[in-house]
């Protein structure tokens, strides 16, 4: 089996108890930004630390994307023929921030805003060296509520 | 009394338009508006040009004449041509000149628009992960907006139908037939709920608007539209707004609202009277959140209006008369000029089969973009 790469671990780390987004915490009025930044958009501080985020939340807003996205930037599939619509959504991490993802679930009728979402990986494309390319994404819940 | 007035506007057709550059596009638009004003380009003091994608846009001095003005870019996403228009605006209530011109324009690749942006390091992972991409943005919003106020995807049908029967009107559109509301919905679902009948289509287009001292209109033209008000506004903490990778836990209301209450504070007036307005349509829902937004109706009465026809040309409030977006493409640079363009023809009376009846007076324009900017004028006889 290859080895699962991350997309950035920058904003995206493997870790050995699963995926983790890696965002932003302002030390002085507490808000969270997904991807990390230096600045704070709510309070204008710049007093700020990296955490990593909650990997439970709730369906905020959500689309299904049905073309393929154009390749540069895209790295999943972009053939029309072999391209699969997948959803794209905003999850809210309670307490933290709602971070748009990819979402496993792309049929509309299964799809709800409110529902409980977990953090988990998709799979994009080989890297140069052969491993499995993957990115963050949230699938409905087996937990129950989050 | 505004204390400025826009006397020539000049437009080259929206569309595709093989061999001709996004900036001969401008250059014929700026030809046509000296044209429409009674003035040549020597006599222009100041342009601020804008274009996001075909070329620096000072560089059409070579070919309409090195005449040494003061030419200034600006690019500012979406609402480019509004800000070209807001700086020619203030350029002439500063006192520094008394005669100028707004001009946009653009020429974009077939497609949804190509989005890479620049991580803080590493690879591209937004775009390259399938997201960056706007139309995910409009479905997201409308999707939500739908569940919220009770809007059909009936509604959004019917401002499509409604945006091309205006489009089969316009000799500058780029979509001129007619469509129906089942063939809307029919067509292949791009982003939920949208069809691809309900996006606009990145495109080619230029226009250009010469602005003057109010006092010195008639100099230029006998029917002078002047300018209320020209504002700019980007987003505040907590706005939901297209290609963003995370939002706060915050919902607070987005620049459109924002730049709609500053246009009607800086013109005197309310949006009761308003005879008629352009909305930015990038796809319908946009045209039906808009209208809320703006302070045209309640959330959620859209859905009454439309099934009534009250945003018909004939209607009680005309929304998009030339069109929209989802006619005329969008083209970055020229959309906010072109929405303003058409708003000078309702006013003059010469918007020929598409007039909107009853002698309008006053006229709305708003454009809303990335990254969460929008740009409203306000124009009047």
């Amino acid at each position: 089996m290859n080895a699962q790469v991350s997309i950035n671990e920058s904003v995206l780390e493997l870790t050995s108890d699963g995926p983790r987004l890696k965002g932003m915490r302002c030390k002085n009025c507490g808000n969270h930004v997904f991807p990390y930044q230096g600045g704070c958009p709510k309070c204008t501080g710049s007093d700020v630390e990296p955490v990593l985020l909650g990997t439970h939340g709730t369906l905020w807003a959500w689309t299904i994307q049905g073309f393929p996205p154009k390749a540069p930037p895209y790295l999943g599939e972009t053939d029309p023929d072999k391209f699969k619509p997948y959803g794209v959504g905003y999850v809210e991490l309670p307490g933290e921030v709602k971070v748009e993802a990819r979402l496993t679930e792309s049929d509309p009728t299964r799809l709800k805003i409110g529902m409980a979402m977990d953090l988990t990986l998709v799979p994009l494309c080989k890297d140069d060296d052969g491993n499995d390319m993957v990115t963050f994404a949230f699938s409905p819940s087996t937990k129950g509520d989050a | 009394m505004s204390e400025v007035a826009i006397v020539g506007i000049g437009m080259h057709e929206f569309g595709r338009h093989e061999g001709v550059s996004g900036m001969e596009q401008g250059a014929i638009a700026v030809r046509r508006a000296c044209a429409d004003a009674g003035v040549e380009w020597k006599d222009i003091q100041f342009a601020f040009g804008g274009s996001s994608a075909a070329g620096a846009p000072d560089t059409m001095v070579s070919q309409l004449g090195l005449t040494g003005l003061q030419f200034i870019n600006v690019q500012n996403g979406c609402a480019t041509g509004g800000s070209a228009l807001f700086s020619a605006y203030n350029t002439i209530m500063s006192g520094a000149y008394d005669l100028g011109i707004a001009i946009g324009f653009d020429k974009h690749e077939r497609g949804a628009f190509r989005v890479e942006t620049k991580a803080r390091e590493g690879r591209d992972w937004y775009g390259g992960s399938g997201m960056a991409l706007t139309t995910q943005f409009f479905g997201m919003k409308i999707n939500r907006y739908m569940q919220e106020n009770n809007i059909s995807q009936r509604s959004l049908a019917r401002v499509a139908a409604k945006a091309m029967r205006n489009g089969s009107m316009n000799p500058m559109a780029w979509r001129r037939k007619a469509l129906t509301e089942e063939e809307v919905l029919q067509s292949q679902m791009l982003s939920y709920p949208l069809t691809q009948y309900m996006f606009c289509s990145p495109g080619e287009g230029g226009v250009a608007l010469i602005l003057a001292r109010a006092d010195q209109a008639h100099k230029y033209t006998k029917n002078p539209i002047y300018l209320q008000s020209a504002v700019v506004r980007s987003r505040r903490f907590g706005s939901f707004e297209v290609l963003a990778p995370s939002l706060s836990l915050e919902y607070g209301e987005g620049p459109t609202v924002d730049a709609s209450k500053a246009a009607f504070e800086q013109a005197g007036i309310g949006p009761k009277d308003i005879d008629l307005a352009q909305l930015q349509d990038t796809e319908s829902g946009a045209e039906v959140m808009h209208m809320a937004e703006n302070g045209f109706c309640e959330h959620g009465e859209q859905e009454s209006m439309l099934e009534k026809g009250e945003t018909e040309i004939g209607g009680r409030f005309p929304v998009n008369t030339d069109g929209g977006c989802l006619a005329n493409g969008e083209p970055v640079g020229a959309s906010g000029l072109r929405q303003v363009y058409e708003n000078v023809l309702q006013l003059r009376g010469d918007a020929g089969p598409r007039q909107v009846p009853n002698d309008p007076k006053v006229a709305y324009t708003h454009v809303y973009g990335a990254p969460g900017i929008s740009g409203v004028t306000i124009l009047s006889r």
